[in-house]
């Protein structure tokens, strides 16, 4: 499949995200900029407030607008989507406020206090000295904030992914998990390629202000909105309704989801993916019916979302956690695939001769002289201090890294544990050893497929996901796996959902 | 008919007090030269008028009427303008400075714009030339020009030719005096060249820590009758075209 032909799909939602946030960043800064230029309390707090936002990271913003979407949503009675297009928009939105707010009050303190004098003494109201004066005077500083607002806005618009909004972002976080780098760059060239594209044509614009050419500005205006409208025609298409499979950001999830897509497909349905969803709202995301089905873990649903501490024997844990999904959020339970995606710590098969660890016990004995690579999540989560306590493990140090980077991390040394997992391939293809866990800390992470209320109770859709319940063991799994995790002779998702869906039949 | 009338008008800035109870009476037609050194509230008088400032206590009248009682902006439209800075618009052409005010009232050109740099003597092909492309004394003249546009009667100028070079400043005070006395116009003209003042206006208000200290005619100053204050102020050119006849002597 070649990176380029999801681009114009993906382009025409990042664009609407991008012009839909650098316009509401307009519609908030412009106002406030004009009563901060006349006020300095105003100015203050305004600056202050935008300078404050830019310091959060985009990616927390963005996840910071879940949990207070959810909670909107939850005072005015539901209806408010807490993920996709409604986050995206208001963080990225926020991020553009700051050049836009700056450059407009610098723009309008700017202004040479004699030609504010004389538009007073000519007898300009308030109004028209704003649009016959200020306005113009103020628009070449305003124009290069937009300028930056609209490229800062692009680019971090790719991390709309991770909230379920489709954007060139899929392509950098699909081709970073699975190291498809012809992906990665796919995504970077089509955004940057756009950034570029808008600050050129805005730099048109500004150009046009400065030198006081109508033509310019009009040339330059014509141009975006041209280019926007033309990336945003493939979203203008009439769809028919969609399935939202959802995945969250490793190479498993990617496989199962193009599985289902492909069962899904076959039965007629249209899909879309919603890829690289973190943990902590993927089941959320099902729950409010943003994404129909996905594929998660018992116990990964038991300790965050149930909030047990225990680990009991698998197959009651998948009743209770059917039950619990039933009752509490509508969600249905397909079934388990029939293999586990257990968190593992597991260490370099050498080191495990040399000091001759075989469990966790040993683990900790050896610990405090070893460094502890996990995933992004793994030291959050209470799997990490179940596990932690129980073997009282104190490591001399611990790093996250994305999933990819943590098993290049073990095989270079720069760690000596890490938090592996029990269908990856490349525990075996790194000659990794999994340690023993004889306490039972880390509960069991049978793989289950989960459906949104709506598709529960749609049998066809039922009937087309059944027949994978039970028949994917692990070493099936780990194979597919291995084949999108490996440097050499890699597949795609896709590629690697076929070969299993092939020998599944 | 443009008579101003200044009852009991003071004015603060914080502690300073800048005007301190003016009351004051200026007959329509007259050239009034305000005059005083920096800080003595002569400026912040004069803005009383088209409300620029708005004293905290007494009333200005403009032909009869309380200014406070009409909107500024509508006020301001019917009096003339002229400030040491100029405040040309510098995004608008020449002729778009002229007619700023025809603009803001939605009044058709109708050529009005060459007629008034033809009044400030300025060649018509200056009309379409940007602020920045034309000299300090042609601004002013275009500030001039841009004031009259709505045929005020009463034109406030506030050391309206203090930043051009002594050359063009006179030729300029020269060439205000004429359109003063060719359109009928009330001049109130703050200064703080006592020359400029004797030379160009029918009377001369001295001014000293917000109070009006000396009031006359340039022939009263000359001859000592306005009082302490204006006598030392007229002293200064006096004295110096005295020493200039010595040197060329």
């Amino acid at each position: 499949m070649s990176a380029w032909s999801r681009v114009p799909e993906l382009l025409a939602s990042h664009v609407l995200l991008a012009a839909a946030a650098l316009l509401l960043g307009l519609a908030v800064s412009l106002p406030l900029s004009v009563w901060a230029a006349r006020n300095r309390h105003v100015a203050r707090v305004a600056l202050g407030f935008a300078s404050l936002v830019q310091t959060i990271p985009a990616l927390a913003l963005l996840a910071l607008f879940y949990p207070v979407l959810l909670a909107t949503s939850a005072l005015v009675g539901g209806g408010v989507p807490a993920l996709g297009f409604v986050p995206s928009l208001l963080a990225l939105g926020l991020y553009a406020l700051l050049p836009i707010l700056r450059n407009g009050v610098a723009g309008l303190t700017g202004i040479d206090p004699a030609v504010r004098e004389a538009a007073d003494g000519v007898g300009m109201t308030p109004r028209q000295k704003l649009w016959i004066v200020e306005a113009p005077l103020a628009a070449p500083v305003l124009m290069a904030g937009i300028r930056t607002a609209a490229v800062w806005t692009i680019g971090a618009a790719t991390l709309s992914t991770t909230v379920g909004y489709p954007s060139l972002g899929d392509l950098i976080f699909a081709g970073l998990q699975t190291q498809d780098w012809a992906l990665v760059m796919t995504g970077c060239i089509a955004a940057a390629a756009l950034a570029l594209a808008t600050d050129a044509l805005l730099g048109l614009i500004e150009r046009g202000i400065k030198v006081r050419r109508r033509g310019l500005i009009a040339l330059g205006a014509a141009l975006l909105f041209t280019g926007t409208g033309l990336a945003l025609a493939p979203s203008l298409v009439p769809q028919q309704p969609v399935v939202r499979i959802g995945a969250k950001n490793f190479s498993e999830q990617y496989i199962l989801a193009r599985l289902i897509g492909r069962r899904l497909e076959a039965a007629g349905y249209r899909v879309l993916y919603r890829e690289g969803l973190g943990s902590a709202v993927i089941f959320r995301a099902l729950a409010a019916g943003d994404v129909d089905v996905y594929v998660d873990y018992a116990g990964t649903l038991w300790t965050n979302e149930m909030k047990r501490r225990d680990a009991p024997d698998p197959k009651r844990m998948v009743a209770a956690i059917g039950r619990w999904a039933a009752q509490e959020h509508g969600v249905g339970l397909v079934g388990p695939l029939g293999f586990e995606n257990a968190y593992a710590i597991a260490v370099r098969g050498s080191d495990a001769q040399r000091l001759g660890l075989k469990t966790l016990d040993d683990l900790a004995r050896a610990s405090p002289r070893m460094v502890l690579g996990t995933d992004l999540e793994f030291l959050e989560r209470p799997e990490w201090a179940a596990v932690r306590d129980a073997y009282s493990l104190r490591f001399s140090a611990t790093r996250a890294y994305s999933p990819t980077f943590m098993y290049r991390a073990i095989d270079s040394g720069a760690v000596d544990a890490i938090s592996a997992f029990s269908s990856d391939g490349r525990i075996a293809a790194q000659k990794l050893v999994v340690l023993a866990d004889p306490r039972h800390a880390i509960p069991s992470y049978d793989a289950l497929l989960l459906v949104s209320q709506k598709r529960a109770h749609d049998q066809r859709f039922i009937a087309a996901l059944k027949p994978l319940v039970g028949r994917i063991d692990v070493e099936a799994m780990r194979a597919a796996n291995f084949s999108v995790d490996r440097d050499r002779d890699k597949r795609t998702p896709g590629e690697a959902a076929a070969g299993l869906d092939a020998r599944l039949r | 008919m443009s008579g101003v009338e200044f009852q009991h008008v003071s004015k603060a800035f914080g502690a300073t007090l800048a005007v301190d109870g003016v009351s004051c009476s200026i007959a329509p037609g007259s050239f009034v030269a305000l005059v005083g050194s920096s800080g003595s509230g002569k400026s912040t008088l004069l803005k009383t008028v088209n409300r620029l400032v708005v004293p905290d206590s007494g009333r200005v009248l403009l032909d009869g009427a309380d200014v406070a009682d009409a909107e500024p902006h509508a006020l301001r439209r019917r009096i003339g303008y002229v400030f040491q800075n100029i405040g040309l618009f510098p995004h608008l052409t020449v002729a778009e400075n002229v007619a700023i005010g025809l603009r803001l009232e939605h009044r058709p050109e109708n050529g009005r714009v060459a007629e008034l740099l033809a009044l400030v003597g300025l060649p018509p092909e200056c009309a379409t030339r940007m602020p920045d492309q034309l000299s300090g004394g042609q601004q002013q003249r275009v500030g001039v020009a841009r004031a009259l546009a709505l045929g005020p009667k009463l034109m406030l100028m506030d050391e309206p030719f203090g930043a051009l070079d002594p050359v063009t400043r006179d030729a300029l005070g020269r060439a205000y005096r004429g359109l003063h006395e060719l359109l009928g116009l009330t001049t109130i003209m703050v200064t703080h060249d006592m020359a400029e003042a004797l030379l160009l206006a029918d009377r001369v208000l001295v001014m000293a820590a917000g109070r009006i200290v000396g009031d006359g005619t340039p022939a009263d100053l000359l001859a000592g009758r306005a009082g302490p204050e204006a006598a030392a102020l007229v002293d200064v050119p006096r004295t110096q075209a005295e020493r200039l006849k010595e040197l060329g002597a």
